[in-house]
């Protein structure tokens, strides 16, 4: 049996050891990871959309999901939100007479929900397993049915609110834009890029979409530009690298220039995304959070990594309460108490 | 507008005339009559006012003028295939003087132009086919020694009602675009009032044809819009009614000419169809008279947009179109999408009552708690009580 002696001896030791650990655990702070320089993404216009949704229905289509119904009658996919069987979206800002578009008075806009597919995605930080991992070479923020155990910490942890389960189904999964990896060992590239019919949804590299929207932000609204659609090609692509990928290579074509606010969406939210984002109407209104440079995933992992470092923090803490319990705990009357 | 039923006219011996004069059956004459009625959007009842017009009125002198033009509304006009539509024109009008169809010549038809400016004073319908050149005294175009400016303001004067048939006389069309080398204008910009205008590259026929029998039946021209457009035919846009709608509200696409979308008639709007931002019939009549599938957008071409100022001939065919209809789709989900109804009054009630009775149970279980201690304990005094009174009483 412990005596009290040999019990406060140990937890000094462990305190000790505890403290020990503490300095050098804090030198484990974790950077936010910056983009892959390979990186794939998408650029999403909002002043070129039209909202005619034939990225939500092309997406539909190669995943293979089934349409959702939340109108009387079941004629159209019409989801509310991304969701399990929805990876992708164009939702609209509406306010008042929604007379002009690209108006934040009395005006609309429209704006893509779909995997912004983070430098430092927050869902790929909080599973436990492996089923959220981002390839080191493209950047896919993907998703390991076979890996996954269920838990959705993913589905809370995700800053746009992307990752969904599927509620519907006793082995559901969770679903979200993969930006069509599956189809690009055959050539093809994200199917909302590829049907867009005003190249208001872009696919390329990251690195290039972003020298793209910059060459956008930085002409005169009203101005005539010239717009890619379908997939932007690297700069200086070798003609080996383009037949890489199906499909035409130039469909560009003439476009009045929006009138842009000059940020670029993605472009250091949480140390960047692959998908970009340009916008006419204020991001926060359009659903796209005000995010700073720093990503959750380093904050929460650093201060993770530095509690649970060789389990000493946790060992420390028990034993303190081990010992707050035994001081606490009254010996019990060892006689009898007096009956009758 | 005369209430009169169609069937009053069955056995009408003028409607029977006239049908004969136009080389038709009767049954085709009164159908006929009714599509003009229907083209025009008139009530019940003016199908039989349209066929008595037709055959009874006075057909109005027409004086048609060609300015800077390819002739291609008179001649669509003429091709039109519905039965002997040719016929009917030159029959339910009364075609005074059109540079083309006339068989005459030169001072002749000048002259014939004057008569029956003289003898219908006030009465006749002018026509104008072709923007007018307004550069260096519009020296560009001279009929009979006169310029097309001239001409034009000589034959409106005394006219009852101007029409300008065309994109060219309605807002200077294919002429007019840059650099505009013979300052080509409409007709109302050179006469400096508005005009009815029945814009297209060609218009329809069916468009003119029904103003004019408009003109004829109520004696007064149809609703226009602000540029001078019959609201029965160019109040929506092409896109509006578009066989290929469904396509572009399911995201199907052509993506260039030829390929698999194309071939499935999926929407042109990725080829530059201007529908979206053209204001027309097209997608409801059709043109040419063929049947169905008979207008450009039918056989796989993308609208040009013919009928819109800046946008036939000043936009290039592949260029993208505005979306002018974006009324956005109901479909589309607002940025956050309230999910539910809330609580109703019924539910809350109902709740509120579940939880009070919660509560109220809750304090009264509490309470009996100290009691059935005390009764247990008093139970256990009086059993034992009574095992005293039984052990003394054996």
């Amino acid at each position: 049996m412990t005596t009290r002696r040999n019990f406060l001896r140990g937890c000094l030791a462990g305190g000790a050891a505890a403290a020990a650990a503490v300095v050098p655990e804090t030198a484990c702070a974790r950077d936010t990871l910056q983009r892959p320089p390979e990186g794939l993404g998408l650029l999403y216009d909002a002043t070129l959309c039209v909202g005619c949704q034939a990225c939500v229905a092309a997406c539909k289509q190669v995943n293979e999901n089934p349409p959702e119904f939340t109108a009387m009658e079941k004629l159209w996919d019409t989801p509310l939100d991304t969701s399990g069987h929805t990876f992708n979206l164009i939702k609209m800002y509406r306010n008042g007479t929604m007379e002009t578009k690209d108006a934040e008075q009395n005006g609309f806009s429209f704006m893509k929900t779909s995997c912004m597919h983070c430098a430092d995605p927050s869902c790929v930080s909080a599973c436990p397993v492996t089923a959220m991992i981002k390839d080191p070479v493209t950047g896919v923020v993907a998703y390991d049915a076979d890996a996954c155990i269920g838990c959705r910490y993913c589905v809370a942890a995700c800053p746009f609110g992307i990752p969904k389960y599927q509620y519907d189904s006793p082995t559901g999964k969770i679903g979200k834009c993969e930006l069509c990896r599956h189809r690009h060992e055959d050539g093809f590239y994200s199917a909302c890029a590829e049907v867009c019919p005003t190249g208001a949804t872009l696919f390329g590299r990251t690195e290039d979409l972003l020298a793209e929207a910059k060459r956008r932000l930085a002409l005169k609204a009203g101005d005539w530009t010239n717009v890619p659609r379908g997939r932007l090609p690297a700069k200086g692509e070798k003609p080996e690298d383009a037949a890489k990928w199906k499909g035409l290579l130039d469909q560009s074509y003439e476009v009045r220039v929006g009138n842009y606010l000059q940020h670029v969406y993605g472009e250091t939210e949480y140390g960047g995304t692959q998908v970009l984002k340009l916008s006419a109407v204020n991001f926060e209104k359009v659903g796209m959070p005000n995010l700073p440079p720093k990503s959750s995933a380093a904050t929460s992992e650093t201060i993770q990594h530095t509690l649970y470092g060789g389990l000493i923090m946790p060992i420390a803490v028990l034993a303190g309460l081990t010992f707050v319990a035994r001081r606490n705990v009254v010996a019990d009357d060892e006689t009898p108490k007096g009956g009758k | 507008m005369a209430k009169q039923q169609l069937i009053s006219l069955e056995s009408d011996s003028r409607i029977l005339a006239a049908a004969e004069r136009l080389m038709m059956t009767r049954r085709e004459y009164l159908q006929f009559c009714a599509a003009l009625a229907a083209t025009l959007g008139l009530p019940q009842g003016a199908d039989a006012a349209v066929a008595e017009a037709v055959a009874t009125k006075r057909r109005p002198s027409v004086i048609w003028l060609h300015f800077q033009e390819c002739t291609g509304c008179t001649e669509s006009m003429l091709r039109s295939e519905h039965p002997t539509l040719e016929k009917l024109i030159l029959d339910v009008i009364s075609l005074d003087y059109h540079e083309t169809l006339f068989a005459a010549a030169g001072h002749q038809v000048e002259a014939a132009r004057k008569t029956a400016m003289q003898e219908n004073k006030g009465k006749y319908i002018l026509v104008v086919e072709g923007s007018i050149p307004t550069k260096d005294g519009g020296i560009y175009c001279k009929i009979g020694g006169k310029t097309a400016i001239e001409l034009l303001k000589e034959c409106a004067a005394d006219a009852a009602a101007v029409i300008a048939i065309g994109s060219c006389a309605s807002w200077g069309g294919m002429p007019s675009t840059g650099p505009n080398p013979t300052g080509a204008s409409s007709v109302a910009e050179v006469l400096g009032k508005p005009v009815v205008t029945i814009p297209g590259c060609p218009p329809n026929p069916y468009n003119f044809l029904s103003t004019v029998v408009h003109f004829l039946t109520f004696g007064a021209l149809p609703a226009v819009d602000h540029l001078g457009r019959p609201k029965f035919a160019y109040s929506r846009l092409i896109h509006e009614n578009c066989e290929r709608r469904a396509h572009f509200d399911a995201g199907r696409f052509a993506m260039e000419f030829g390929d698999e979308g194309h071939r499935k008639g999926h929407c042109l709007y990725k080829l530059g169809c201007k529908g979206p931002e053209t204001y027309a019939n097209c997608s409801v009549i059709m043109f040419g008279d063929a049947g169905a599938g008979t207008w450009p957008v039918a056989c796989g071409h993308p609208c040009i947009g013919c009928t819109e100022q800046g946008i036939g001939f000043a936009k290039p065919i592949h260029a993208m179109a505005k979306m002018k209809n974006i009324e956005p789709s109901v479909f589309l989900p607002r940025i956050v999408e309230e999910k539910g109804l809330g609580a109703s009054l019924g539910a809350a009630a109902v709740l509120a009552a579940v939880a009070g009775a919660a509560a109220g149970a809750g304090v009264m279980v509490t309470k009996n708690l100290g009691l059935s201690h005390q009764a247990e304990e008093m139970e256990k005094a009086k059993k034992e009580g009574s095992k005293a009174t039984e052990s003394t009483e054996v």
